[in-house]
């Protein structure tokens, strides 16, 4: 049995939350461990699209995308690496005038938060984007919005991490949690002990697993996103594009590959158990040629999932324990942490520090599910 | 349980013969081949109209070639077959195929995985110029277009493909440059023990080296640092023996290190696998009997563990034998264990085999930084090792995914065993111990036009 010396803040997982809280809190002069039961940033940080994306988002989500914005910016200073970060504006395209109208109501409510985006019509979109549909009845553009490659990012913030001075542990699953005498208390199952005297829970779809050892018990499930990906194919010339509704979503990387997703696949939560879903693939792609006639004519090479949690509300949490001070939950992104993560671990970063942040998070606390015992009134609500 | 919903997937040696015993227990098996023909790739059939006589494309093994082709062609009316099928995803109990640019679902009760074996590939400097070919697709060539490579061909690599076919192609006429083994005659003394169980066998390859040394075709052993020169093309190719260097003038070049087990199906039914150290590869986990680690799907064939033709016959019989047991069919009594002991033997030459034609492994290792590995993704071996010296990666999955490594078009089936090795030397660990690049749909390439009516997400958007 291992121990680690007392540490000012303990993170459980290694996903793009925890691992940019761990090098935020570094650079602020705190002592980290964190603790991944796999490899840093390989479950849904490392196998999601990739899309760095503000347009689209709930609005009370924006405050922490404009801040996330801002850090995606400069991850050559912050971590050594762009990651493939790409500013190429993002597309949200309308198939039908019921779309567009949702799309004008959106950009409406978005505005506000300082979200430049641009409405464009039918003939517009095709004479800017020759490589899309002809059928489609126009989109929103927003020129911020990009994508990255996913499998970078974290593992990049992770080695910034360390580099830092950040104690990483891969390869443990911590089993016992607890505070005990002003000190939290962390076994994993290899043995090792963490002492510290704050604690993050970032563990994603495990989350829920992880607070409830404190009695923090909330309604999070697994969610799993259904990726694939082409050939390299002739440059489309094309944003990272989405669609009204949300059922796909597509990429083009620099090396020509197109990166699809669409639908769900299955799993569970033992690491390496989830599967993509062969029917979700060809709806997928059935929604994609429609919309980008020439993936027609590529092939797919692999497709993939990843487990990631998610909440019935479609929020995440990010916020104080109801039960134990000192305690900071930040997970189940629903799908939609790529682009947040950054922000989220300064402000988490900031919760401990200052046990304030100016970003607003209060939409994203716990107490929102009903506080302890809630869960099964609120599962049953929705 | 409809009995229609047996499956095997492949028709080569071991698909035949298990389709054969189902078939022979009253049972009507879905056979899925991905060519056109039945055959496999060792008694791989021309297309349709070629006159090449079996004996001319099979040599030595054209009566079991014949014989093959024959049991396969009696089956016709008492199986399923589905040729041109690629099986591209495992999933539960389901299969997902691709015929002729359609996709659609095949439900199993029962699958015989019987997907047999590719090249085991070594990249080495000029791998990538156009002329150089596996010694498998050299092979194809002739069997199924009657074509050779080049006008001056060089073989290169090791194993018994390289003598085989170096026999076939002089058969046929072609000019042979060189044949150059990786594996030295130091290798062989400790393998005679294992290859003498099978004599005959044994007796084949001394005689296609023999045969080529008497016609005066260059037949050389442990050589090292091959090397493919050339502009647009392969002109030369060159390799150091004893100290000395040496080069020579050719058209083309068909290398190849033995063969790799096509293993991703049965990782994707979710079977258990286990590091095979004597040909550094991991194979899906099976008993004697075929069965592996989930019930009601079977391995038989080189897809399991490479040992031949012959022993795939027997393998895909003995696993036929093991579902009908499972189902409670009557079988001959004492067969299964006859066939076990036959395949006994077998097992021995090919540990031997393995002896004598060892993976040239520690070249690899030693590669110069700028050798690409991944040719789909275009990864060179330097980026392998700052990926273990700058990233801390120590695991192949870890390795992909912050490489590209395997990444692309071909999976890793080409990349990932020179992969493994350059990780394992890079982080000093064994290279059992870097893990196993896992499989992911579709195993192969599927065009994204091929559409599937049939799947009930399909029909509820259209």
């Amino acid at each position: 049995m291992s121990a680690e010396p007392l540490a000012d803040v303990a993170i459980v997982g290694g996903g793009l939350v925890g691992c940019a809280a761990a090098l935020a809190l570094r650079r602020r002069g705190l002592s980290v461990v964190l603790l991944e039961q796999g490899w840093c940033g390989a479950q849904a940080s490392g196998v999601n699209h990739g899309g760095v994306r503000r347009q689209g988002r709930a609005t009370i989500q924006l405050p922490l995308a404009q801040r996330a914005h801002e850090i995606w910016q400069r991850l050559p200073e912050l971590i050594g690496d762009a990651c493939e970060y790409a500013m190429s504006g993002h597309l949200k395209l309308a198939r039908t005038d019921a779309d567009m109208a949702t799309l004008e109501a959106d950009n409406a409510r978005a505005a506000p938060f300082g979200l430049e985006l641009e409405l464009l019509g039918r003939e517009r979109l095709r004479s800017r984007y020759p490589a899309l549909s002809s059928k489609l009845a126009g989109a929103s553009f927003c020129a911020g919005d990009g994508h990255a490659n996913p499998r970078l990012v974290a593992a990049g913030f992770a080695l910034a991490a360390r580099r830092q001075g950040v104690r990483i542990h891969e390869g443990e699953t911590v089993e016992q949690a607890a505070l005990d005498g002003g000190q939290f208390l962390l076994r994993t199952r290899s043995g090792l002990q963490v002492k510290s005297r704050w604690l993050l829970n970032c563990a994603g779809a495990w989350g829920a697993s992880v607070a409830a050892q404190f009695g923090d018990h909330l309604p999070e499930y697994s969610i799993y996103p259904n990726m694939l990906v082409t050939e390299p194919i002739a440059p489309l010339d094309l944003p990272n594009l989405g669609v009204v509704g949300g059922d796909i979503y597509a990429r083009q990387v620099a090396r020509g590959n197109v990166v699809l997703g669409g639908g769900r696949g299955s799993g569970s939560l033992a690491l390496d158990a989830n599967r993509p879903d062969s029917g979700a693939i060809s709806a997928a792609i059935l929604a994609a040629c429609e919309v980008i006639p020439a993936l027609a004519d590529a092939l797919v090479i692999r497709s993939w999932t990843g487990v990631e949690g998610a909440f019935p509300d479609g929020q995440p949490v990010i916020g104080a324990s109801l039960t134990t001070p000192g305690l900071w939950h930040a997970f189940g992104f629903c799908g939609g942490g790529f682009q947040l993560a950054p922000a989220v671990g300064e402000v988490l970063c900031d919760l401990v520090t200052d046990n304030a942040t100016a970003t607003p998070i209060a939409p994203f606390g716990i107490a929102r599910f009903g506080g302890r015992g809630a869960v099964t009134d609120f599962i049953a609500h929705v | 349980m409809k009995l229609s919903d047996i499956v095997v997937v492949g028709a080569g040696p071991a698909g035949v013969r298990a389709a054969e015993a189902l078939v022979q227990a009253g049972l009507r098996p879905i056979v899925i081949d991905e060519s056109p023909r039945a055959g496999g790739q060792v008694y791989r059939q021309p297309p349709e109209g070629f006159v090449r006589s079996k004996k001319q494309l099979y040599g030595f093994e054209s009566r079991k070639a014949d014989d093959i082709h024959r049991s396969f062609e009696r089956l016709a009316g008492q199986i399923v077959h589905r040729p041109s099928t690629l099986a591209w995803n495992c999933d539960g109990r389901r299969l997902d195929l691709l015929t002729d640019g359609r996709r659609r679902s095949q439900p199993f009760s029962h699958l015989i995985l019987c997907t047999g074996a590719m090249d085991r590939v070594l990249p080495f400097p000029g791998w990538l110029l156009p002329g150089v070919y596996t010694l498998g697709a050299a092979q194809v060539a002739l069997k199924a277009q009657a074509c050779v490579l080049g006008g001056r061909v060089a073989l290169v690599g090791t194993g018994a493909l390289l003598y085989l076919l170096a026999y076939q192609y002089a058969r046929a006429g072609a000019e042979i440059a060189a044949v150059l083994d990786t594996a030295s005659s130091a290798s062989k003394p400790g393998a005679l023990i294992g290859l003498s169980r099978q004599p005959l066998t044994l007796a084949k390859g001394l005689y296609f080296i023999a045969w080529l040394r008497s016609r005066g075709i260059r037949v050389i052993d442990g050589v090292q640092d091959v090397a493919v020169a050339g502009g647009e093309r392969v002109e030369a190719l060159s390799w150091r023996r004893n100290g000395h260097e040496h080069r020579i003038a050719c058209d083309a070049v068909a290398a190849g290190f033995g063969l790799r087990a096509e293993t991703q199906l049965a990782d994707l039914a979710g079977c258990e696998f286990d590091f095979e150290p004597s040909v550094r590869q991991w194979l899906p986990r099976r008993d004697a009997t075929g069965r592996s680690s989930v019930a009601c799907v079977y391995l038989a064939g080189d897809g399991a563990s490479i040992l031949g033709a012959d022993a795939a016959e027997l393998a895909g019989r003995r696993a036929a034998l093991a579902l009908l047991e499972d189902l409670g069919e009557p079988t001959c009594d004492g067969e299964g264990q006859r066939l076990e002991r036959a395949l006994r033997p077998m097992i021995a030459f090919q540990r031997g085999m393995e002896k004598a034609f060892p993976l040239p492994s520690a070249e690899i290792r030693a590669c110069r930084d700028d050798l690409v590995i991944c040719r789909c993704e275009n990864v060179d071996a330097g980026a392998l090792r700052r990926a273990v010296r700058d990233g801390g990666v120590m695991e192949i999955n870890r390795l992909k995914a912050m490489t590209r490594v395997g990444m692309g078009r071909c999976q890793g089936r080409v990349c990932a065993g020179a992969a493994a090795e350059i990780l394992a030397c890079s982080t000093g660990k064994a290279v059992a111990d870097v893990g196993r690049l896992r499989a992911q749909p579709p195993i192969k390439p599927i065009p994204m036009a091929a559409s599937q009516p049939d799947h009930p997400a399909v029909r509820e958007r259209a």
